[in-house]
């Protein structure tokens, strides 16, 4: 366990180093490293540096603004806030269900979603260190290096992402921060232009994505030795499914998973969140720990995105993603992987299941006609959840009888990996630092892990910005002793 | 028998006696932006963003009656300058957050904010703190955009016969209040079907819960810009 580094017994005679920010992730984050004078860490913290505070100037404001607004938290995936806050609201106006027309146009826009993010993350943000080595000079570590060494994998990431973006246009008006999903329903319907486009290219992504998945397996066949175990964190897992235990990324029921593989919780309905889950608060974070409630705060944090999704469904209802997932398991004997690059791997079997449901929706009719609208008993709360690419997010408001949101409570995929990212550093600086000489490319190490989780730190702090990093050594005394900068 | 005419930005503009410059513009094609300015009510020249300059002076071209022969610069860098500083100062007065605003597309001053080509708000914004009124059950009072127009205040006194609003307060301590006791807008005689409730030019006055049914991008100057869309439509078009 590595959760002894969590905080050092005697950390003022120690010397802090700071990975500040986190590179190539969403968002501003930093991890301090607490160690002795012979180099050995201490403790090792993941630190969320800002806050944004959402929750609370939506109150106060009407509901049927909130869709739009909430998804300003992010601009990766502002998708998933748009499409989980409409859900939460299609309560309140008393839409449920909403109609197949709203439905399947919400689903398009999510899963173009999924696919552009998950191309993004993996093609953009992570590829780099598994191409060209954690330790590469970081002038090559980045999407240009991509571009420069493997052209082929550099184009069909960017085409992937692309293409997920005008999935995304399509349905929501705008690549990014579109407005179709009201509380109700949804204001537009797909255009047969946009249909032909989108279908005259979907099997070329539905390729493209296999030939993804086929990249992350080499990588981790190649290299066993890395691959099933750097960043190693046991935990439970939890992500919606279908009610017949099918992969859902846009609507389902919440399942708990053991880190042995028994469900141990399934069905909870997603309106019950509350009752299921609580968020623990740190004295050193901003970012809250949430865990199963009846399991407590040891035995009850859990893994969410990807990695828990592909291993808590019971199957993948596309038979390409669901012949990836029976591989996926199989590299394992059958056994729930838990090392962070398996995350990798994971997205990009989601990736591929986006892909093929893309192309499979695309034909529909309802898509481009159809009753756009529901309307039904009006309600004063309604959670929406919703498998964002990070992972579960969940929307809850209350709204008063004037129609303004009285109370909200956001609960972002990041914020439930909170605890796992914190244990997976913890593990790397034990593992791979400890008692080492800190270069760049060790440091790089920790952001690795990090990486893999995908965290949206903007979604989860609330915060916003560019990725520069900045590390500084100091010594026992607070003195820097060396600095390296490079940009973002 | 001819009608006299003057000189906007060197091209002649007929008019009738007593016309306003901006009037007579709008009637010969001719667009001078306008926030306050509307075909309904007399001028009321106080966004000023009508200011054109006739003989070296600055005036409203709502309010400056046309005369023969007449030299009015209006469309040129100088006074579009102003127009936007005037525009600035709108916008960093209020709390004007167009991404997610729903009158975005449909708002006249963001219209007129990309019309002018107002890219940046430059001055410091007050960020004030005015409270919405959700009071009434099909209207919803957004002040924190209000421009201080009194296009509501005249259309509820002058044409719905009600008075539900007024301006209150002096200089920058002005604000637009509720004629009611309790000042809440459900203790007026207020009613959706209102002129009052339908001539917001920004997004104070706003028709619950159906802020996004029309798609950004298919609103009133997504389809054309404001300089097009104020003008009066030829006739036979609809």
């Amino acid at each position: 366990m590595s959760s002894d580094l969590e905080t050092a017994a005697n950390r003022d005679i120690l010397r802090r180093v700071a990975i500040d920010p986190i590179s190539r992730v969403e968002g501003h984050g930093k991890v301090t490293l607490l160690l002795d004078e012979a180099g050995k860490v201490h403790e090792a913290r993941l630190h969320i540096v800002e806050f944004r505070g959402f929750e609370a100037f939506i109150e106060g404001r009407p509901y049927w603004e909130i869709p739009v607004i909430v998804q300003r938290l992010c601009g990766i995936c502002p998708v998933s806030h748009h499409l989980a806050a409409a859900k939460a609201l299609d309560y309140v106006v008393g839409a449920v269900p909403v109609t197949a027309t709203a439905d399947k146009m919400r689903r398009l826009m999510h899963y173009g979603q999924i696919l552009q993010s998950h191309a993004l993350h993996f093609f953009h943000l992570a590829s780099p260190d598994l191409l060209f080595g954690f330790d590469a000079p970081a002038a090559q570590r980045n999407i240009a290096g991509v571009i420069a060494a493997h052209p082929d994998i550099a184009r069909q990431g960017v085409g992937l992402r692309r293409f997920g973006q005008q999935v995304i246009a399509a349905t929501a008006g705008k690549r990014i921060h579109g407005t179709a999903a009201v509380p109700g329903g949804i204001n537009r319907h797909l255009s047969a232009t946009d249909r032909d486009a989108l279908t005259a290219e979907a099997d070329t992504m539905v390729a493209w994505s296999q030939a993804a998945v086929a990249l992350v397996r080499r990588l981790h066949e190649a290299d066993p030795a890395l691959y099933d175990r750097f960043g190693c964190v046991p935990s439970s897992l939890m992500s919606l499914v279908r009610a017949d235990g099918a992969m859902e990324l846009y609507d389902g029921q919440l399942r708990l998973r053991s880190a042995d593989g028994e469900v141990l919780r399934d069905a909870v309905p997603s309106h019950d969140y509350m009752d299921f889950i609580t968020e623990a608060v740190k004295p050193w974070s901003y970012m809250k720990f949430p865990y199963v409630t009846d399991l407590g705060p040891e035995a009850g944090w859990y893994k969410v995105g990807p990695l828990a999704r592909v291993q808590n469904c019971d199957f993948i209802p596309t038979p390409l993603a669901e012949a990836e997932r029976r591989a996926f398991r199989a590299y394992s004997g059958g056994a729930i992987q838990h090392a962070s690059l398996a995350y990798h791997w994971a997205r990009m079997i989601e990736m591929l299941h986006a892909a093929e449901v893309i192309r499979d929706l695309l034909p529909d009719p309802d898509l481009t006609g159809g009753e756009r609208m529901a309307a039904g008993p009006r309600a004063a709360s309604g959670v929406g959840v919703i498998e964002a690419p990070r992972g579960t997010l969940i929307h809850h408001y209350w709204v008063g009888d004037d129609d303004l949101v009285r109370w909200c409570n956001l609960i972002v995929s990041t914020t439930h990996n909170n605890e796992a990212m914190n244990r997976a550093v913890r593990e790397v600086a034990r593992r791979e630092l400890s008692g080492q000489t800190l270069t760049e490319g060790l440091l790089n190490h920790i952001e690795v892990a990090i990486r893999a989780y995908d965290p949206c730190l903007s979604c989860a702090t609330h915060a916003l910005g560019k990725m520069p990093l900045e590390v500084r050594l100091l010594d026992a005394d607070g003195a820097s002793v060396d600095q390296k900068v490079r940009n973002g | 028998m001819s009608r006299s005419t003057f000189l906007l930005d060197g091209q002649s503009v007929p008019f009738d006696d007593g016309q306003m410059i901006l009037e007579a513009a709008r009637a010969a094609g001719r667009y001078i932006p306008h926030l306050c300015w509307h075909p309904d009510f007399p001028p009321h020249g106080s966004c000023k963003l009508c200011v054109v300059k006739v003989a070296g002076r600055h005036v409203s071209a709502c309010a400056t009656p046309a005369r023969a022969g007449a030299e009015v610069e209006s469309d040129t860098p100088e006074i579009n300058t102003e127009r936007r500083t005037l525009l600035q100062m709108l916008f960093v007065e209020g709390n004007h957050f167009c991404p997610a605003c729903e009158k975005s597309g449909d708002c006249q001053l963001q219209a007129m904010a990309y019309d002018l080509e107002m890219t940046t708000p430059r001055f410091r914004h007050f960020f004030p703190d005015r409270p919405v009124d959700a009071s009434h059950p099909e209207v919803l009072l957004d002040f924190n955009r209000c421009i201080y127009c009194e296009l509501c205040v005249r259309a509820s006194r002058e044409q719905d016969g009600k008075a539900v609003f007024a301006l209150t307060g002096r200089g920058i301590n002005k604000k637009l209040a509720v004629n009611a006791e309790s000042g809440r807008l459900a203790d007026t005689d207020f009613a959706a079907d209102d002129k009052a409730a339908r001539i917001c030019p920004v997004g104070v006055i706003l028709k619950k819960r159906v802020g996004f049914a029309v798609p950004i991008g298919e609103r009133t100057y997504d389809r054309a810009p404001l300089h097009e869309v104020a003008l009066p439509k030829p006739e036979g078009d609809t």
